[in-house]
């Protein structure tokens, strides 16, 4: 039995010390990362088997995250310690935290990287954030509950949705300046954009309805609404929303309702209503945009969807309060 | 530069540029018209905190509400005002009504007892203005006293005691001890609960009168060990506004029984610990403005300067018949961080809103609770729906 023991041991010293040695090959693991607001963690489910590898203990409520652009780290931001923690994909473990001001919520990367643009709720405020130098080097007021937060293809706009003033501010990337403060819908949250950059969707999770923004003239193109059947519109709640790479479908969770939409972005029809998990709100595609997921908040799992059939492949237990996933495949 | 300096600097520069805006544009004031002594924010009397009391006058909740107005009346060429006036009773009231309607201010918040409302509310009739009732609950301001300008945000009795009742159903508590104290709002929330019982099919297994006394004479009055011995119940529902009598009655009950009503378990239509929906964000506004917690009234009051300001948004600041016809339509969406869209009944003028079911420090449930249907829209499973309106102004 104490030999067993030992040798257990002996074993787990040298998976360990075998991680640093894999890191070259840590990229595209597979795994899909689960932030959870209540486990103060990130899950870390394998993409074949979807078990739990691990979960990474970060900051306290992680909620947005984003892979870097050379997918080595993943960011999160831990809302109620005020910074983003940095995970390495290879040593699956924080390795850095950057302090991003009060309650920060969503975030997204200035083009080149090297500074985050990040919502903090609570302060009415976007802060950017100098990645390298861990400083925040400027603040932007905005309307109360600053929540979603888009940097344009370009990188030259910044999109911060206001779920109080029900407003969309464009800012100015390199003055910090609002260009404008478009009116949409009412408690607007999240934003994907076409890949031209010509339009900005955003969703009004009060409403029933995603706003089409034209980006040129900061103006309101088009209202879609959704209805599936069986809800009446008030039950009806848009938080999530994600484009295909070829600009073509739109995905938008319906919160309540517990369904995501699935819209053709040129014709604006929707095509399904599908049903998942309890609170719909985060959604993710994979690389390949073959599998889709979608976090369900209040049934603490996710729903892993295949884009051909639009079908749920199978829900996925996680942390507690899961917020947002990351695929790294 | 450090961040608080950049803050402060970042706030100097849109602190000036709203100075150069509030310039150009129209100002839209609001009125707020109090009493000089409220008994009901009596700071003696607040003091042991009862889920029945509020915890201060709620004008701090408009005050919130004009501060997260700025961006969007920035965007629209408008700004927004309050004005606090006090009188020492309702023609006093009035008279200073008078005075901002005059200066051209249209909408109104009241923060007065039942009574002094239906009074202010009576003397202002047909006239172009707006009242929205912040912190009376009275059943009669939305029923025989109803006026076509009255608009009611904080939910009445009957909302608060159906809320309650729906949730003893739900939990399969349906024998229920009523007990009733002296006071003419004690006698209005028991009414309402027997409405809301019988209305839900709870039974009132035994109704007792309380008196806040520790004479021997009427210990049976007095003593809740005695009120609550004979008949078996599953819940005991003290109707008592005033507070003092309903905290000493939990565990102090014969039966070891839930308590609920004024206090173990109360229907409110917020509650500092409600954490989903924003509301964690308003609440902490709110406690960085009051320097204390957020209640039911302060709700109101935040959401009364909401509704206008989002029909001043909506309509394009339109005329003011069009505008109230806006704001009390059927299109409107009001946001009460409560989860779903809020509009005004057109029978009554009383904000439909689900009710927060709380204890002193968690949201037990939320009211309309699931299974409670409606042919139209499930809130209005709370309170007076069409069918049982008074209302004719």
């Amino acid at each position: 039995m104490t030999r067993l023991k030992t040798l257990g041991c002996a074993l787990a010293t040298t998976l360990m010390l075998g991680l640093p040695a894999s890191a070259a090959l840590a990229k595209d693991t597979g795994y899909i990362f689960v932030s959870s607001e209540n486990d103060n963690a990130v899950t870390v489910l394998d993409g074949k088997s979807f078990q739990v590898v691990k979960a990474i203990p970060t900051g306290e409520r992680p909620r947005d995250m984003k892979l870097s652009a050379d997918r080595e780290q993943i960011f999160v931001i831990a809302s109620n310690s005020e910074r983003v923690d940095v995970i390495d994909i290879a040593k699956l473990e924080v390795v850095r935290s950057i302090d991003v001001g009060e309650d920060p919520e969503m975030f997204d990367f200035s083009k080149d990287g090297s500074k985050i643009f990040v919502s903090n709720e609570e302060d009415a405020a976007v802060s950017v954030v100098d990645v390298a130098g861990n400083t925040v080097t400027a603040q932007v007021e905005v309307g109360e509950e600053p929540e979603g937060v888009l940097v344009s293809k370009d990188g030259n706009r910044l999109y911060v949705t206001s779920e109080v003033a029900n407003m969309v501010h464009v800012i100015d990337t390199a003055t910090n300046e609002i260009l404008a403060n478009v009116v949409v819908g009412n408690r607007p949250r999240r934003f994907a954009d076409t890949p031209d950059g010509s339009e900005v969707w955003v969703t009004n999770e009060l409403g029933a309805s995603v706003t089409v923004l034209d980006a040129k003239n900061n103006t309101i193109k088009e209202t879609i609404s959704f209805e599936p059947k069986g809800f009446r519109s008030d039950d009806v709640t848009p938080v999530g929303i994600t484009m295909t790479r070829d600009g073509k479908t739109a995905y938008v969770t319906l919160g309540r309702a517990n369904h995501f939409a699935v819209v053709d972005v040129a014709s604006r029809q929707i095509k399904d209503y599908v049903l998942v998990g309890n609170r719909a709100w985060g959604v993710t595609l994979s690389r390949d945009e073959s599998m889709l997921v979608v976090v369900n908040g209040l049934s603490d799992d996710i729903s892993l969807v295949d884009t051909k059939t639009n079908k749920v492949l199978r829900s996925v237990p996680v942390g507690r309060v899961p917020h947002t996933a990351v695929i790294d495949d | 530069m450090s961040l608080r300096a950049l803050m402060h600097t970042a706030l100097a520069a849109s602190l000036l540029l709203f100075a150069l805006a509030a310039g150009a544009a129209e100002v839209i004031r609001f009125g707020y018209l109090e009493l000089n002594k409220d008994a009901r924010y009596d700071e003696r009397k607040a003091f042991f905190r009862t889920l029945s009391r509020p915890f201060g006058p709620p004008y701090a909740g408009a005050e919130v509400a004009l501060r997260e107005a700025r961006f969007v009346g920035q965007a629209l060429g408008v700004s927004f005002d309050l004005v606090r006036a006090c009188g020492a009773d309702a023609p006093a009231l009035v008279a200073e009504l008078d005075k901002l309607h005059a200066e051209g201010v249209r909408y109104f918040l009241i923060d007065a007892p039942g009574k002094v409302v239906a009074e202010v509310a009576a003397a202002t009739r047909g006239r172009a203005l707006l009242l929205f009732n912040v912190s009376a609950p009275d059943d009669a301001l939305r029923q025989a006293q109803c006026q076509a300008h009255l608009y009611h945000t904080l939910p009445n009795h009957g909302m608060q005691t159906d809320a309650i009742a729906q949730f003893l159903v739900f939990k399969k508590w349906r024998n229920v001890l009523l007990l009733q104290g002296p006071l003419d709002d004690d006698k209005l929330i028991g009414a309402a609960f027997e409405n809301s019982a019988r209305r839900l099919g709870l039974k009132i297994v035994a109704k007792k009168d309380f008196v806040l006394s520790n004479d021997p004479r009427q210990r049976e009055l007095g003593n809740v060990g005695l009120l609550t011995a004979g008949a078996d119940y599953d819940v005991v529902f003290v109707a008592d506004s005033d507070g003092e009598f309903a905290r000493s009655v939990p565990y102090d009950t014969v039966l070891p029984r839930p308590v609920v009503g004024a206090e173990g378990l109360v229907a409110e239509a917020w509650h500092w610990a409600w954490p989903r929906h924003g509301a964690p964000q308003l609440t902490s506004r709110f406690e960085k403005q009051a320097k204390r917690h957020m209640g039911s009234a302060d709700w109101a009051a935040w959401i009364a300067v909401k509704s206008v300001v989002e029909a001043v948004v909506r309509t394009g600041n339109a005329p003011f018949d069009n505008l109230v016809a806006y704001l009390g339509g059927e299109d409107i969406t009001i946001d009460g961080f409560k989860g779903n869209r809020l509009y005004f009944r057109d029978w009554d003028r009383q904000l439909r809103q689900p009710l927060l079911i709380a204890t002193h420090n968690a949201v037990i449930e939320r009211a309309p609770i699931a299974g409670f249907l409606h042919q139209t829209n499930n809130m209005d499973t709370l309170g007076f729906d069409r069918r049982d309106s008074q209302c004719k102004p």
